[in-house]
């Protein structure tokens, strides 16, 4: 596709240029108008519009330096624009998922960066009457001898020259931004309290709210009496509210939600009070006997699955080696624990809707608010704020559809908040996995076989029916192994339960590298091999891996002596394209206390565009994992989370942070993203190294205190 | 309903608030200082962290009735302009990720710092019981140390 379909001058401004973009979605398509904005003010200013949510990943700053560095940009005029507020008149999904902003938008903001370049420069060589190819460009101003012209003084004359058709890109070695540590954009405001999060919004008027849900999922309210929760101060509305499936139905995104009861009133502590007077009782439902989840999967053990992938003939090959080994590895639910509670606020009023959410999913709020007010989508428009967090949670919508009822029903602006309990009971989890794994080696400890049958509820009925029967995400990373085993069988055998799931950080690559990783240790211990040796020996087909686990292999001293006590241990994991390994060093005290003590981290995510900004990722990436890996832990008895805050979901903190060091691999090979592909292997680097440390082999996460 | 006269970064402040309210709430609902965050409500977090006659304080368990003539700082009071050292070390380390956690963890620091002015990691993991789910933690501890460095 030539370049030129991407751009075009935008047209209803009366100075400066805006240059619109065309954003390929996430399979490569490209829309048929622009989707993202480079706007250039006469006073200098640079303004990237763009479509993605800042979640805390640093894309926001990473997309305006990709424009910046080709357009030769004064960095220090470029600021980012808030997200656009009407997602249907976007041509791509407003979604930010998948670790997909940058590698989504590079090719084309370069692009972008380059027309808009070499318009200004057309403009200036016009007004000094020389040759465009004699011009230079440096931090906003055109330059030709003794004439000099800024971007802003340019940029009106620079929008009436035709958008070039296949403007140069940059070589690689003359980037000035790209690959350098610049400091984020959003750093100042993040650290004197006038960051604009969801939950800080103020609309004239607001109301808030609390909202007592079902305790058991699906459970329904019998009776309430509202009295004494309406006699409290400052409560102003008792409204039941009806819940909505987290299944979907064909193509169609569940909302999920629990029925309960809001309080709304003037102040989120007056809310909170009339909540605590309510009466309610409560219809159950048959999901108040689901308990024991753990033990409904492993019951399958031996159940056949749906096939998810076939090499040679496993089960012959298991029956000819000369030697098998067997193992069952389990996971278990996972909370997101955003550090900002989950929050919406909407305002319904004469035909319109204007919703201010910390989402990650504009394009779902849209059409979710837009049924929950009874209007069409047009009418209403998504305000983005910064997202406390977002880690798959905030792809979902239900605090949306919430929000959106309350306003309509009180008629008048209104924020839920949800309390800390409250999100840590109505989350949409990571599931529950259960594993059973065989794996053989011939006479001369060749690793010929393995097998993996995968137990666990789907999340992707989310979307509908299965196709299939499988759930791609809960074989990622376990069907394409990269480990050149010439049998391998894996299936899958989904399991409906009444529990909402949902995307969590690295989704299935979260599990699978947990079980697959300790796993293939096992099988190198079996073989009485080095399992780095092994590893580097059966990716010999898999550059980009080989690459990193060589690289973190080798910073980390592998194989070099280390204090008593302590073992080393290693796993690496793939999110298309990126690849990432991990060597993690390890002590368990007597009390079977685990501490993590030096991460090396080694990442191939292709080009990069801010080496600080991935550091920092990795860092993150391995703390989010550690933390699951340590403690985290949903369980469900009598159809309701157990869990509740940071008391019962503990999470890392400051003395249990190991430190982390980051090797970015020189790369040209495709551009990946870098908010998941830490997480997935530090659990297995974790396991591996306790084993290394004690010979004990952990199966079952959290992993907790060894005994 | 009972009314309060609180001193909010250097400026009296009259609220009308239940006595049980949460000094939070107080900041944020009646006062508009959204700065300070709202993480679990059970003092677990620190995501609520101000300064009470410069010591540090989880907002969110403190009653305004319990707040007496104690002086509060809040995240915009902490320094004119976001000149603190604390808050000059956090951008120079660019510790914050999604930051929703920041103002929590900068009150806790510049607490910390004011009373030990060349804190050790041990000091460090002592005092900074606050939780990040991003994984801000060893930029943190890096941000601590150059604070008290450049002091």
């Amino acid at each position: 596709m030539k370049r030129r379909a991407f751009f075009q001058v935008g047209g209803t401004i009366g100075a400066g240029l805006v240059l619109g973009l065309r954003l390929p979605d996430a399979r490569g398509v490209m829309p048929f108008a622009p989707n993202a904005w480079l706007r250039i003010d006469t006073d200098g200013t640079v303004t990237v519009t763009s479509d993605k949510s800042e979640m805390g990943e640093g894309n926001h700053t990473a997309l305006a330096m990709i424009v910046a560095d080709e357009l030769d940009a004064d960095w220090s005029k470029v600021k980012v624009a808030a997200l656009p507020v009407n997602p249907a008149a976007w041509s791509r999904e407003m979604v930010t998922g998948g670790s997909t902003s940058v590698r989504t938008s590079y090719e084309v903001l370069r692009t972008a960066g380059a027309s808009a370049r070499a318009m200004l420069i057309s403009a200036a060589a016009q007004t000094w009457r020389v040759a465009p190819g004699e011009c230079t460009t440096r931090a906003g101003i055109v330059s030709h001898a003794n004439h000099r012209l800024s971007y802003g003084e340019l940029a009106t004359k620079a929008a009436a020259i035709p958008v070039p058709e296949n403007p140069p890109l940059k070589d690689p070695k003359d980037f000035r931004l790209l690959g350098t540590r610049v400091r984020r954009l959003d750093t100042p405001s993040k650290v004197d309290g006038s960051a604009q999060f969801g939950i800080d919004v103020r609309v004239p008027g607001m109301l808030v709210a609390t909202i007592e849900r079902s305790p058991v999922f699906g459970g329904r309210v019998k009776s309430v009496n509202a009295s004494a929760a309406k006699a409290t101060p400052g409560v102003r509305h008792v409204v039941p509210l009806e819940g909505r499936p987290w299944t979907g139905v064909t193509n169609v995104w569940g909302i999920g939600g629990e029925n309960g009861v809001a309080v709304v009133a003037d102040t989120y502590w007056q809310a909170v009070q009339g909540r605590r007077a309510l009466q309610i009782s409560w219809d159950e439902g048959p999901t108040a006997s689901l308990s024991d989840i753990p033990g409904r999967l492993a019951a399958l053990a031996d159940q056949p699955g749906v096939t998810a992938k076939t090499i040679g003939d496993a089960p012959a090959a298991l029956a000819r080696a000369a030697k098998t080994l067997d193992a069952v590895y389990t996971v278990p639910f996972l909370h997101h624990a955003t550090m900002e509670p989950m929050n919406c606020t909407a305002l319904v009023r004469a035909g319109e809707c204007d919703v201010w959410a910390p989402t990650q999913n504009q394009t779902r709020a849209q059409q979710v608010a837009a049924e929950a007010a009874g209007i069409p989508k047009e009418r209403v428009r998504i305000h983005t704020t910064l997202l406390g967090g977002g880690f798959g949670r905030r792809l979902e919508s239900d605090f949306i559809a919430e929000a959106v009822s309350l306003s309509k029903a009180v008629n008048a602006p209104v924020k839920v908040i949800w309390s800390r309990e409250d999100d840590t009971q109505h989350g949409f989890y990571r599931p529950a996995t259960f594993n059973k794994l065989s794996a053989g080696l011939d006479a001369q400890n060749r690793p010929v076989a393995w097998t993996h049958h995968i137990v666990a509820p789907p999340i992707l009925t989310k979307f509908g029916p299965l196709d299939n029967g499988i759930d791609s995400t809960l074989i990622d990373g376990a069907a394409e192994l990269p480990y050149a085993f010439p049998n391998l069988f894996v299936d899958q055998l989904a399991v409906d339960l009444p529990v909402p799931l949902g995307f969590w950080r690295s989704v299935g690559a979260s599990q699978n590298a947990f079980v697959v990783e300790c796993f293939f240790d096992e099988v190198a211990a079996a073989a009485g091999r080095d399992p780095y040796e092994l590893r580097r020996e059966m990716l010999q087909a898999k550059p980009r891996h080989l690459r990193v686990l060589e690289l973190a292999a080798t910073k980390a001293g592998w194989g070099t002596p280390l204090p008593p006590n302590r073992g080393r241990g290693i796993a690496i994991s793939e999110w298309e394209p990126t690849t990432c390994a991990e060597v993690a060093e390890v002590s368990v005290a007597a009390d079977g206390t685990v501490t993590v003590h030096r991460v090396v981290c080694a990442v191939d995510c292709g080009p990069v565009v801010n080496p600080d900004t991935i550091e920092a990722q990795m860092q993150g990436g391995v703390a989010f994992g550690l933390s699951a890996a340590l403690y985290g832990e949903i369980t469900i008895d009598n159809g309701r989370v157990q869990q509740s805050n940071f008391t019962d979901y503990p999470v890392l903190r400051m003395p249990g942070m190991p430190v982390v060091e980051v090797h970015i691999v020189p790369s040209t090979d495709a551009i990946g993203g870098i908010g998941e592909p830490s997480v997935p292997p530090i659990a297995p680097a974790v396991c591996n190294a306790i084993f290394a440390a004690t010979g004990h082999r952990v199966r079952r996460l959290p992993i907790g205190r060894l005994r | 309903m009972p009314s309060y006269s609180l001193l909010v970064n250097g400026r009296r402040r009259a609220v009308e608030a239940a006595a049980d309210t949460p000094l939070l709430w107080i900041l944020r609902d009646h006062l508009g200082l959204t700065g300070t965050k709202f993480g679990c409500g059970i003092a677990q977090c620190g995501a609520c962290t101000v300064h009470l006659d410069g010591e540090p304080a989880r907002s969110c368990v403190l009653p305004i009735s319990a707040v007496g003539t104690k002086r509060i700082t809040t995240i915009e009071g902490l320094s004119p302009a976001g000149s603190h050292r604390v808050q000059k070390a956090w951008i120079a380390e660019d510790v914050p990720q999604c930051g929703y956690c920041q103002s929590g963890q900068v009150m806790a620091a510049a607490a910390l710092l004011a009373k030990k002015p060349q804190p050790s990691d041990a000091d460090i993991d002592e005092a900074m019981t606050n939780i990040c789910r991003c994984g801000t933690y060893q930029r943190i501890r890096a941000a601590i140390h150059r604070a008290a460095r450049e002091a």
